[in-house]
């Protein structure tokens, strides 16, 4: 059943295994190949915008077009790339960080993935086929119903699609943590990785739904002839505005929460110390996810809900920042008297903290509901959620990928070029964005093709472009450290960092697919400190070595989402012509097949004998 | 836990389908799923209220509203939730047949059900002409009861699937955990009527 590392195996049969895989780790991979793809066509997206606004009234791109590139540059890169990504890192490291086999749904797991990625690549065959999305990420109703072609049709297909997986990646990672800690893990034991896996999970259970019902309601207007949204038939369109944000608020936090675990592992361990302040970094967290459900209609503050509502929900906004501010002081007691590693990883993480927290400062500032209505739609918003959502989401990725790349793909990133990434995109990204700010307050709205010369714009827009240029160096140089890595790069020990957490005390670098041979015994915070400083330097198994139960491999879930997305054209163009109908029925009927087929197949999974893990171990 | 012996095991443990770690792992994924499910309904609920008194001119909820049907679906879902009940505990006690029998009599009162709701929807059509399409209010109706509706419709191919799945092997551990799952599933769709039964149906005629 294990293939070693130095086996070398046809395309077509690792083609093959990772489209039937229902191992974590390699869907670790699909979800990081996947979230990249989509994120550098993000990347490019926003690099088109930028250079249209490189200069006032440029006609680098047509403003059909231009509007099709900032719906398309938001949605890809928060539902196709972002979330797919993070989703990936959790799948790397949070089974291994509380000492798991797998996690608890693994047909489910390779489900989610491949239903993101059919929805991501359904979204993007309207590039071909008529026109992107135009009525911005937020496709905001009034816009959205009367937008033509089939744009919008596909928004809303392609993200009902990668919408049900991710909420089945939540369902998923919630019940492995409840159920499939290992012997001693507690969840006060947790790291704060794990910790924030469960929370945002929670996040994104109850935040998803909304979007589906939101994406539902436009698809019933678009598509079968509803009135939801129709004011002529008594329809109201801010009842999409709530569904988005109350979907859309929590998604924000489902973007910071998991990097916020990060970073706690990361200062922890290139610190030399254990975090500061666990518990409340725990609750802080929770406190954050609470909060980040009370606090939708900060989005509508110039709707017109009136000053109660406003006032209510300009509170709540403000409050989120205590907790954010426990979470940002702890970090900074951690690194207190420590002793401190700088590598590229740190560098990320340094980095995150001044950038993060202006952009929290930019988030009270908005939360101010009167103020508001000074910086609404204008690029002072861009600014502060490039602020939090790159400051914060994207520097965490980079960091989480230069940190845990041994664990997930077992070589180390070449470190001179992770901090050319690093400081290039650091500099670019302040280039960038934080000069949005002042043309923000000077008055240049959001989402304008152009922009009237001698209007003190000039230069801070040419000073931003200038910026996304060297953001996608760092890129560029990125890429080009994971080819050379890939060929060249050091393999390290399964502990290259002299870590605290369990995904540092697997047997080898990746670790085998069934993690552990036998589980670990946790003793308590950070385990494998605990024994390294007791002399012991391993994880004290907490069952004699045994048979492993495994699940089966099995290629329907990546047939299901075909069928899914073939359905998902049916639904587009059913409007167009009956004969799509077809499309409509049969793809859905495939997909309800392939899943009776799952139900009336008895799968018990396979053994992996005591003897052969012997046999590995030596 | 692959091996036929250890989900046949001699006597069936207290909680079958608890026993084994995937059957933890489905109960576990199936209360959180509910969770989710429960935000979906929430949404459809929160428009509906939104939506209620648009009626363009259209037929309005207490015009078309007859509570003598609603009382009887009311009643047969909620039956069925007392049915999947008895199921349950004949589960517990590795009665198999009985199991069976009280599953099936469950999804005959959800075909009823579902029957009534095609009734009644067909008649609001053909009768007043409300449809889908003919207001925001209708929209926002067929669209909750019709979710709702859809729920069940799912729920009883899930424990018809079921049933002819293992209608020749008896209850072992491995299956436990499916059936208890479904029940859980359907004690969510009648909890749901409830509130449907209350905001929409009795709101409609007297609120």
């Amino acid at each position: 059943m294990s293939v070693t590392a130095t086996q070398k195996r046809s395309v077509g049969a690792v083609l093959w295994d990772y489209l039937t895989t229902i191992d974590h780790k390699k869907i670790a991979h699909l979800y990081l190949i996947g979230g990249g793809f989509f994120f550098i066509l993000g990347g490019l997206e926003a690099v088109i915008i930028r250079i249209q606004l490189i200069k006032p009234e440029n006609d680098f791109i047509s403003a059909g077009f231009y509007n099709e590139m900032i719906t398309m540059h938001g949605t890809t890169m928060i539902f196709l790339a972002a979330m797919p990504i993070l989703l990936g890192l959790m799948n790397a490291i949070m089974p291994l960080q509380i000492g798991a086999r797998d996690v608890s749904f693994p047909f489910l797991n390779s489900l989610g993935f491949w239903l993101f990625m059919f929805g991501g690549l359904l979204l993007n065959c309207s590039w071909f086929l008529g026109g992107a999305p135009d009525a911005g990420w937020t496709s905001y109703a009034s816009l959205a119903i009367d937008s033509p072609g089939h744009g919008v049709d596909f928004y809303v297909a392609g993200l009902q699609i990668a919408g049900a997986g991710t909420l089945m990646g939540g369902i998923n990672f919630l019940a492995t943590i409840v159920n499939m800690r290992a012997p001693g893990m507690t969840y006060m034991r947790m790291p704060l990785f794990a910790w924030a896996t469960f929370i945002t999970s929670v996040l994104i259970l109850f935040a998803f739904p909304a979007l589906t019902v939101n994406l539902f309601l436009l698809m019933f207007d678009r598509m079968f002839g509803s009135a939801f949204f129709d004011v002529a038939l008594g329809g109201n369109t801010i009842i999409w505005q709530h569904l988005f944000w109350i979907f859309g608020h929590p998604e924000v936090y489902i973007l910071i929460l998991p990097l916020f675990g990060l970073f706690s592992d990361v200062f922890s361990t290139f610190s030399k110390k254990r975090l500061f302040g666990y518990t409340a970094m725990v609750f802080a967290t929770m406190l954050i996810a609470f909060l980040g459900f009370m606090v939708w209609a900060h989005h509508m503050f110039t709707v017109g809900l009136g000053p109660v509502a406003n006032s209510i929900f300009a509170i709540a906004t403000m409050a989120i920042a205590v907790p954010t501010g426990i979470k940002i002081f702890n970090w900074l007691a951690t690194m207190w008297g420590g002793s401190i590693t700088i590598n590229s990883a740190m560098l990320w993480a340094l980095g995150f903290i001044p950038s993060f927290t202006i952009g929290g400062m930019t988030g009270v500032m908005l939360g101010s509901a009167v103020a508001d209505y000074q910086y609404h739609d204008t690029y002072f918003v861009i600014a502060h959620f490039h602020y939090v959502i790159v400051g914060g989401t994207v520097f965490g990725i980079f960091c989480g990928l230069h940190y845990w790349w041994p664990v997930m793909f077992g070589r180390i990133l070449h470190e001179g070029m992770g901090k050319l990434t690093f400081w290039t995109f650091f500099i670019g990204f302040h280039m960038t964005f934080f000069i949005q700010h002042f043309l923000g307050l000077m008055g240049m709205p959001r989402r304008y093709w152009v922009f009237l010369e001698d209007q003190g714009l000039d230069l801070g827009n040419l000073i931003s472009t200038i910026g996304a240029f060297f953001m996608s160096f760092a890129v560029i140089v990125f890429i080009i450290n994971i080819f050379y890595t890939a060929a060249k790069g050091e393999r390290p020990s399964p502990d290259p960092y002299d870590g605290r957490t369990l995904e540092w005390a697997t047997a080898s670098s990746p670790p085998p697919h069934y993690n552990f041979a036998q589980l670990p015994l946790t003793r308590g915070l950070d385990p494998l400190w605990i024994e390294k400083m007791e002399g012991n330097g391993k994880m004290t198994p907490a069952e004699p070595l045994g048979d492993i139960h495994m699940p089966n491999g099995s290629i329907l879930p990546f047939l299901m989402s075909l069928g899914f997305f073939i359905a998902g054209f049916g639904f587009i163009y059913q409007v167009d012509h009956s004969a799509w109908y077809l499309a409509l029925y049969g793809g859905m009927a495939f997909a309800l097949g392939c899943m009776v087929v799952r139900s009336f197949k008895d799968d018990h999974g396979h053994h992996i004998p005591k003897e052969e893990l012997e046999r590995e171990a030596d | 836990m692959s091996h036929d012996h250890s989900l046949n095991p001699e006597t069936m443990p207290q909680d079958p389908e608890k026993a084994t770690l995937e059957g933890k792992n489905k109960f576990m994924g199936l209360w959180f799923f509910l969770g989710g499910e429960a935000v979906l309904f929430a949404s459809l609920f929160g428009t509906y209220l939104a939506l209620r008194n648009s009626t363009a001119d259209g037929p309005a909820s207490d015009e078309i509203f007859g509570l003598g049907l609603v009382f009887v679906m009311t009643m047969l879902l909620l039956t069925s939730s007392l049915t999947s009940v008895y199921a349950m505990y004949h589960m517990k006690n590795n009665d198999y047949s009985k199991m069976v029998l009280w599953l099936g009599i469950t999804a005959l009162l959800g075909v009823g059900f579902l029957a009534c709701e095609i009734y009644e929807f067909a008649h609001y059509i053909t009768e007043y002409g409300f449809t889908f399409r003919s207001s925001a209010f209708g929209s926002a109706f067929y669209t909750l009861v019709g979710f709702h509706g859809g729920h069940v419709l799912f729920g009883l191919c899930w424990v018809i699937s079921l049933l002819i799945r293992n209608a020749k092997r008896g209850l072992n551990l491995y299956n436990a955990p499916k059936f208890n799952t479904f029940s859980l599933y359907w004690h969510f769709i009648d909890v749901i009527w409830v509130f449907i039964f209350t905001v929409v149906y009795l709101m409609g005629k007297v609120g």
